[in-house]
């Protein structure tokens, strides 16, 4: 049996001033779903997330998280702890001044005393083969540790499903593949946002797009992987 | 923009407590502040020599930062001995080197050469970070606690995106000269500037909500004073005493 985890019915949402991004918009993620989402820049893949968080108000809709409607703010708050959101700009995310304090942060704000947070934060950091930056000023991180520690400080909250907004945009190979296997290893339901076919096609079992402010799911086209053979030339290069 | 040369090391400085040093710190420098006769001035110049000297501060690096101050200092060695009145010290043609205003300078000088290098040794030989987790275990407002660790945080990047701006604009043939187009390239420059910090921060905010953000603020970080601590403490109180005693004493009996 499948059961939702968010469910979106209807949704329309437009930026004040402007024609509306999202019209009608119809959206489930069940459990063990791991859903891709690729579409155009501006056609508001973002913003999706940020109206399932309580970010922003859809102009209407209904908002269905485990099952129950969402309203308030006080609802978003109970949402909050058990869906995890990973901003596309790691230092949106990273505010605090040292990684083990912007771990810690999110378990801190759920009630942990300061041992248990800390604890919580090492066992983060440890699973993620982070623990020899957990004294570094976030700021003074590389792009990649950036991503890395982000994606800690929201799995910190042990939450049941994540939304990734680009995770791996912008990122080399290694830690592409860092990323890729900490999401294949972790037991949890999450809707990712990527231009990486080949990452989507690794790390997701359903693809949609969005289209016209509508969820389109495309069946005919699915993603597959296939061989192909040429020289091997001296510059590095990348298949996708 | 931070760099911070003195915030590590390892020498005996660097290993008191934090909060000790921010405490010691401020007393030291309103006692210093507040005092007027040369002998408790010096004293304490060679007081913050010696702390600098404990805490193995590279000279080179603090002269660097004291040149700054001297350049507000040798405005005042201008100013005040021209302004300040008679009895004058020696005449310059029709103008007069005040006595008063010599001695005014000095002090000024004395007292800002001292705070400063006392400060640098106590305060600048921790990481912004710990001085802001110091802050707030001494009960200082939560609110500029964080307003100074995220300023530090995001100050940076602010400045990248200054710098980033700066390039475009040049990288398309911008020479800032005298006239209209350059006040407004300007404008644009420090108005996208304010509008993207604003930006950054609605999305900061929002990211720590998505954390379970609720208005408070939690720090981790247990500072546990030391022997070398309790001993440094103490002996900085009875130094700081002693230049009180060198200033106010003479009053008293």
């Amino acid at each position: 049996m499948t059961k939702p985890i968010i469910q979106l019915e209807n949704i329309s949402f437009a930026f004040p001033g402007r024609q509306p991004i999202l019209n009608g918009l119809d959206l489930t993620l069940n459990w063990g779903d791991r859903a891709g989402l690729i579409a155009p820049n501006g056609s508001g893949k973002t913003t999706l997330f940020h109206l399932v968080m309580g970010l922003i108000k859809p102009t209407s809709g209904i908002i269905r998280i485990f099952g129950k409607r969402i309203l308030a703010e006080k609802d978003f708050r109970v949402v909050r702890r058990r869906i995890g959101l990973l901003f596309q700009d790691s230092d949106d995310q990273l505010f605090s001044p040292t990684v083990l304090d912007d771990v810690a942060f999110g378990p801190l704000n759920l009630g942990k005393n300061k041992e248990e947070a800390i604890a919580i934060a090492e066992e983060t950091l440890t699973s993620l083969n982070l623990t020899d930056i957990r004294n570094r000023i976030t700021f003074k991180l590389s792009g990649g540790e950036k991503r890395l520690v982000a994606l800690a400080t929201v799995l910190a909250m042990k939450p049941d499903a994540l939304l990734l907004d680009e995770p791996v945009t912008g990122l080399d190979r290694d830690t592409r593949h860092r990323i890729e296997s900490i999401l294949r290893e972790l037991d949890i339901s999450y809707i990712m946002i990527s231009h990486n076919m080949d990452f989507l096609s690794q790390l997701t079992t359903r693809i949609f797009s969005l289209e016209n402010g509508k969820i389109t799911v495309d069946d005919t086209a699915a993603l597959h992987p296939h061989f192909h053979l040429h020289s091997h030339g001296t510059h590095p290069h990348e298949h996708k | 923009m931070f760099d911070e040369p003195f915030a590590t090391g390892r020498s005996f400085i660097h290993r008191i407590d934090p909060r000790h040093r921010i405490v010691i710190a401020v007393v030291y420098s309103f006692v210093v502040a507040l005092t007027d006769r040369f002998a408790p001035l010096t004293g304490a110049l060679i007081v913050s020599l010696a702390l600098a000297a404990l805490a193995r501060l590279r000279p080179a690096a603090v002269w660097r930062r004291l040149k700054v101050v001297f350049g507000f200092l040798a405005l005042i060695w201008i100013v005040l001995p021209l302004t300040t009145g008679t009895p004058f010290l020696a005449r310059i043609g029709p103008m007069g080197i005040s006595t008063a205003g010599v001695l005014l300078a000095a002090r000024i000088s004395l007292k800002t050469t001292a705070i400063l290098i006392e400060f640098t040794a106590l305060v600048a030989t921790m990481p912004l970070a710990t001085l802001g987790h110091a802050l707030g275990q001494i009960k200082m407002p939560e609110k500029l606690v964080y307003l100074v660790l995220m300023t530090y945080r995001y100050i940076h990047l602010l400045e990248n995106e200054y710098q980033r701006t700066v390039r475009a604009i040049r990288l398309r043939g911008f020479l800032p000269g005298t006239n209209m187009h350059t006040y407004k390239t300007y404008a644009y420059l420090i108005g996208m500037l304010f509008v993207r910090s604003v930006a950054r921060a609605e999305r900061i905010e929002w990211a720590m909500r998505c954390r379970g953000f609720r208005g408070r603020f939690y720090h981790l970080v247990d500072f546990v004073p030391t022997p070398a601590t309790w001993i440094f403490s103490a002996m900085m109180g009875i130094i700081i005493f002693w230049i009180a005693i060198l200033e106010w004493g003479p009053h008293l009996w």
